[in-house]
């Protein structure tokens, strides 16, 4: 079962490896994993989601609690978070199909970024969903590369990790 | 301004430090240059995993972190073995490494490894020290890290440029770390409800493990035990909290475990641990164990409890408080019966018959035990030895046994002893190791003729490594291979090159005459004995 794990830690070098060593440690695959600092400056967070099951998720949040550094473990289940992840693709395009993936991209919501003869590089944030979705409507153009962030967290409505 | 690495020597001055144990080496230079000007008794060792090790057994008897030091590179993956070792069993220790200087870190330069790196997985926290100015909160949150909550090693890695670094100095007071707060005060409503379990049970059952001693509750266990009259058993790590004798004790659980102790785990209808963390050799299959139990676990540690074992009661806290509350509950006289069927099944250690030139190890330990002072501290090695001293031992009021339980560290006895020795200068410190694992550390004793330790060195030779020979003849139908160590060398003239007074024994007769020698002694001593390699660890056999 796939979890996503918010971690918030004291923003010090090598604490990202004390975090990912524990999971593999702990026989847990690490799907994605995105970092960034938060409102203070001196804390970052560290979303990863991760197969396993709940029982490894329930010693996975007891260990991770444990290092010294961590402020805050969360192991959520995917109906209380909103989560969002950017991807972008490049896209082979001939002249004559880029009105109709210009059109794929207004209805999904994606942008274009660049553009050269052959190809189109477009953006799209989204839930992993929409993202599987705007995937398949362009397969059939040729995707030559994919790079994504992983997904990024946060619970709905007004509660917050502190 | 100070020098950080007179920084780092203050802080040790402050902890109360007296003893550290250590090998030097180019990139800690600074920091002993320092050391050289205070009272600290630093003790050479002959290797650095065994200043990890004594550190360990001075940590064991104080029950506060000690201090060992590398230096960079070798010196710091030789210490590697001891801090796994001490993690394993939760020892505080504080670790102090010296590194490359900072503008070389990462250049692969003589001597560098990347040691924070290497510890990552079995230490409880580390530093890489790289702002000289954070020295004195750096040491004092090691201590504290190391001496508080699940306690456990934190390595201190500093760079030798930062050490050499002009600083402010002055120690802070107190330790302010938002992170971590060990302290967690244990819930009320759960100690009702053991207690409650405990008086509703016909069958309780207590066992006690390794962090009775960590929390200094052996007292309150005791108490609680008799208070409830519930029997015990003992994990590795709890051997020695309950005398042999006692009349709620039933010996040491486990894979070589009594008898008598697993039929109690597998009859009981309530299962109490304190500061046991069910590992393996314990508890093989906790769920077939727990199958229509109340569990109830007791550790300071939230991780542990229904890590490998579900549990019913959970309560998270230090466990001499815990224990001390239990103790003044009130549970009725309700479970005599099952005290009477425990008592059918106790005393079930048996040996086999004296064979003639060679000393019997199970009968040898009795001995040994009954001669030594009540207070003695045995420090067992791993391997047979470890399993003879376990179950033969008889600890009264007051011994301690000391070993290498979640690791498995051979070579971990001698240098243990000589950190327990110097903790504990009034009190007789045995040692009890195999002909295998006095070989991984016999270098140490040159530190015990040189520091005058006067500990008393057991070696059962039987020129096998007699527990895996036991496992290769249990499940590898006898085939023996990579265990024959042969005759050499001869241990009492090893001992005697050392000037370390010596003997040797074949027969029983020689042994018990022997071990009053040993015993008498004033200085270190060894003594050899002659053990047949068909001598198996199991009971009876």
């Amino acid at each position: 079962m796939k979890h996503t794990i918010s971690v918030l830690v004291e923003n010090h070098a090598g604490v990202l490896s004390r975090v990912t060593a524990l999971f593999a440690r702990r026989g847990f695959n690490i799907d994605s994993l995105a970092v960034g600092h938060t409102a203070d400056p001196t804390i970052s967070r560290i979303t990863i989601v991760a197969d396993g099951d709940d029982h490894t998720a329930q010693q996975i949040e007891k260990q991770v609690n444990k290092l010294i550094e961590t402020i805050k473990v969360k192991v959520f289940s995917p109906d209380e978070i909103l989560e969002r992840e950017l991807i972008i693709f490049k896209i082979g395009a001939a002249p004559t199909q880029r009105s109709e993936i210009l059109t794929i991209c207004e209805i999904m919501g994606a942008r274009i970024i660049d553009m050269t003869p052959t190809t189109m590089s477009v953006e799209m944030c989204d839930s992993e969903v929409h993202l599987e979705r705007m995937r398949d409507m362009i397969s059939g153009y040729g995707i030559k590369e994919i790079v994504r962030t992983g997904p990024i967290a946060i619970q709905k409505g007004a509660t917050t990790i502190r | 301004m100070i020098k950080a690495a007179q920084a780092m020597v203050e802080a040790l001055v402050k902890e109360g430090v007296r003893v550290v144990f250590g090998y030097p080496g180019a990139t800690i230079c600074p920091f002993y240059d320092e050391l050289a000007k205070t009272d600290i008794h630093h003790v050479l060792v002959r290797h650095e995993a065994n200043a990890g090790h004594a550190a360990s057994g001075y940590a064991r008897m104080t029950n506060r972190p000690a201090v060992c030091v590398a230096t960079s590179g070798p010196g710091a993956t030789n210490l590697l073995t001891a801090i796994a070792t001490a993690y394993a069993d939760s020892i505080p220790l504080v670790c102090i490494t010296g590194q490359v200087s900072t503008d070389q870190i990462g250049c692969d330069v003589f001597q560098e490894v990347d040691t924070t790196g290497a510890a990552q997985g079995f230490v409880k926290h580390s530093f890489l020290v790289k702002d000289a100015s954070t020295i004195p909160e750096i040491m004092k949150q090691a201590f504290y890290i190391a001496g508080t909550g699940r306690k456990g090693p934190v390595l201190v890695d500093v760079p030798q440029d930062v050490q050499n670094t002009m600083i402010e100095g002055g120690y802070p007071e107190e330790v302010h770390m938002r992170t971590y707060r060990p302290m967690v005060k244990p819930n009320s409503l759960q100690i009702a409800r053991i207690r409650k379990a405990v008086a509703e049970s016909e069958r309780p059952l207590l066992c006690v493990g390794g962090g009775v001693f960590l929390s200094g509750a052996v007292k309150e266990a005791i108490a609680f035990a008799e208070k409830a009259r519930i029997p015990a058993v003992s994990t590795m790590m709890g051997l020695s909290i309950f005398e042999t004798d006692h009349p709620l004790y039933l010996g040491m659980l486990g894979m070589h475990g009594v008898r008598s102790a697993n039929a109690a785990v597998s009859r009981c209808d309530t299962l109490i641990m304190v500061g046991a963390r069910v590992g393996d050799r314990a508890i093989r299959s906790p769920s077939l164990v727990a199958e229509g139990k109340t569990i109830i676990h007791i550790d300071i540690d939230s991780a542990e409890i229904g890590k490998n074992i579900p549990v019913d009661i959970p309560l998270v806290g230090d466990c001499r408080g815990i224990l001390a509350e239990l103790a003044e509950g009130e549970y009725p006289d309700n479970h005599r019966g099952w005290l009477d069927e425990l008592a059918q099944v106790k005393n079930d250690v048996s040996t086999n018959p004296e064979t003639l030139g060679f000393v019997n190890p199970k009968l040898f330990i009795r001995k040994l035990s009954d001669t030594l002072p009540s207070n003695a501290i045995c420090v067992a090695d791993v391997g047979q030895n470890q399993i003879w001293c376990s179950n033969n031992f008889g600890f009264r009021t007051g011994a301690r046994f000391l070993t290498s339980g979640g690791m498995g560290t051979m070579g971990y006895s001698l240098p243990c002893a000589v950190g327990a020795k110097l903790a504990c200068p009034d009190r007789e410190v045995v040692v009890v190791c195999g002909d295998g694992s006095f070989q991984m550390m016999m270098a140490e004793l040159a530190t015990i003729v040189q520091e005058d330790i006067a500990v008393k060195i057991i070696v059962m030779k039987n020129k096998r490594l007699g527990m895996v020979r036991e496992l290769q003849t249990k499940q590898y139908e006898d085939h023996q291979i990579a265990v024959d160590i042969g005759d050499k060398p001869d241990f009492a003239a090893i001992a005697g090159a050392y000037g370390i007074e010596a003997d040797k024994c074949h027969t029983m007769d020689e042994a018990r005459e022997k071990i009053e020698k040993l015993v008498a002694s004033k200085k270190a001593y060894l003594l050899e004995c002659n053990v047949s390699k068909l001598e198996s660890t199991l009971n009876g056999g």
